[in-house]
């Protein structure tokens, strides 16, 4: 109910906004919506929305699945921490743009390029948040697993990844935006659709009602996303916490 | 089933560099049936000795024997359940070869049937206790080996879950090594007594009950007692005279 309110007031804003700075600049939420629906109409919106969602999906699997993998082997081996540490650095402040960039003067114009691309940039977090989440394991309920002789993977299911189940949620959410913001540059760049593609067009004609219904659109699947999986799954795996007030 | 300790040394690094001796040489053994308690003063080295023993700490000198098939059950000196877990699964995750009428027997025995399905955020400390028991009991095991598991828990409550790990302990033949600075625990459930000096731990004395267990009434329990305050002074007056 408040989350309703929260949006009601964003759009009463917005529509006020639009009556003072006048179509051109800010189209009011209904001429938006108009585009949105001759856009749904044609079938156009559906097939952007859809190259941009598998790209996110696609990309954002890529990122976590590894850079997981490779947290909580930096987190639990010291060789591991430092010889990834330097590449770690490097990764995080490289500008997404620049392994956008040099991913498709190096791979072409392809897929394949832009989705590695994507990922690459969203790698170095999963990993930093995961070998933070590794290294806050507690060494009391790793003992107690060895002293039971619990086998390892049933050790690493039931011991070790509810600790990081926190942490894969916190590097799922702030994932999810920053892939997509990303996967917007990447097929503004060098992909011949998506949302991202869309915008570009836009931006030449100076189209804003296409520009805002485009990216509204999307905001509004990654919302769904986030509410409809990554808060489930986070819900989920805090059940046994006692509740906050 | 024989469990042979023989630590001939164990010193920590602490943060400033210097080494310091936790242990001095240390040589015990037990056998199966048996319940050897660790008496000491808290801070001298008992769960360091314990870890050794685990095999959790590998960095020692010297050697501790036990056939590699044992299974071992653990209370440690904080119950270490999975917060994530209910009290169930907690159990069988230790457990898994359990029978369901096994483990119904245990939550009968410990009085945790009311429990099964909370999670140990829920529970006492001295529910948590006891989880900890019936998992350490639930997985059946050769070597038993409990930590203080009696520390923080008001006497009433200490006195029955005493009874409780003895008639668990008679049940079946296992190996037992607990530790305890309580010594009424001590002379209540050991076989042997095994005294410790204060850091670095070397056993001072070793001292054998041959009351059994079940056999053993206040007066009995008074009558060890006195004995052993008549050794342990005796220790102290060959002290004070060299």
């Amino acid at each position: 109910m408040l989350r309703l309110l929260s949006f009601a007031l964003f759009l009463a804003i917005w529509w006020i906004a639009a009556l003072f700075v006048g179509g051109a600049k800010l189209p009011s939420p209904p001429a938006v919506l108009n585009v949105m629906l001759a856009e749904a109409a044609s079938g156009a919106l559906f097939l952007h929305l859809g190259a941009t969602l598998a790209r996110v999906i696609l990309a954002f699997v890529l990122a976590m699945s590894l850079g997981s993998a490779i947290g909580y082997l930096m987190g639990r081996n010291r060789l591991a921490d430092r010889l990834g540490d330097p590449w770690l650095i490097l990764l995080l402040n490289l500008p997404a743009l620049v392994v956008i960039v040099l991913a498709y003067i190096w791979a072409g114009l392809t897929e394949a390029a832009a989705i590695a691309a994507i990922a690459i940039n969203k790698l170095p977090t999963a990993v930093v948040t995961l070998r933070e989440g590794t290294r806050a394991l507690d060494s009391a309920l790793d003992e107690m697993a060895t002293v039971f002789a619990i086998p390892r993977w049933r050790a690493f299911r039931h011991v070790v990844l509810p600790q990081l189940a926190p942490y894969i949620a916190a590097a799922a959410r702030s994932g999810l935006s920053l892939v997509w913001k990303i996967v917007l540059v990447a097929e503004l760049l060098g992909r011949p659709n998506g949302v991202g593609f869309e915008i570009g067009v836009a931006f030449q004609l100076f189209d804003t009602p296409r520009l805002l219904a485009y990216s509204l659109t999307f905001a509004a699947v990654v919302l769904v996303i986030e509410t409809a999986l990554v808060q489930p799954f986070e819900a989920r795996a805090t059940r046994w916490r006692p509740r906050a007030a | 089933m024989r469990l042979e300790v023989d630590i001939t040394g164990k010193a920590f690094k602490n943060a400033a560099g210097d080494t310091q001796d936790v242990l001095a040489p240390i040589k015990l053994s037990l056998v199966s049936g048996e319940v050897g308690v660790l008496v000491g003063p808290s801070g001298c080295g008992k769960s360091t000795m314990l870890r050794i023993i685990l095999g959790l700490d590998p960095d020692f000198e010297g050697a501790v024997v036990r056939p590699p098939d044992a299974r071992i059950g653990m209370v440690f000196q904080e119950p270490r359940l999975l917060p994530w877990r209910s009290v169930e699964q907690n159990v069988r995750l230790a457990a898994p070869d359990a029978s369901d009428a096994k483990l119904a027997e245990l939550f009968k025995i410990l009085e945790l049937e009311a429990h099964r399905s909370h999670f140990p955020g829920e529970l006492s400390l001295g529910l948590a206790r006891r989880v900890a028991l019936a998992r350490a009991f639930a997985v059946e095991p050769d070597i038993l080996v409990l930590d203080e598991p009696l520390a923080s828990l008001d006497d009433a409550l200490a006195a029955r879950l005493r009874e409780e790990i003895a008639t668990l302990v008679a049940s079946r033949p296992v190996l037992t090594l607990l530790v305890t600075h309580s010594l009424d625990d001590a002379v209540r459930l050991g076989d042997r007594l095994f005294f410790l000096s204060p850091r670095p731990a070397r056993i001072l004395a070793e001292v054998p009950i041959t009351v059994p267990r079940a056999a053993r009434g206040d007066a009995e329990i008074a009558a060890i007692k006195a004995g052993l305050a008549r050794r342990t002074q005796g220790a102290h007056a060959a002290r004070d005279v060299s």
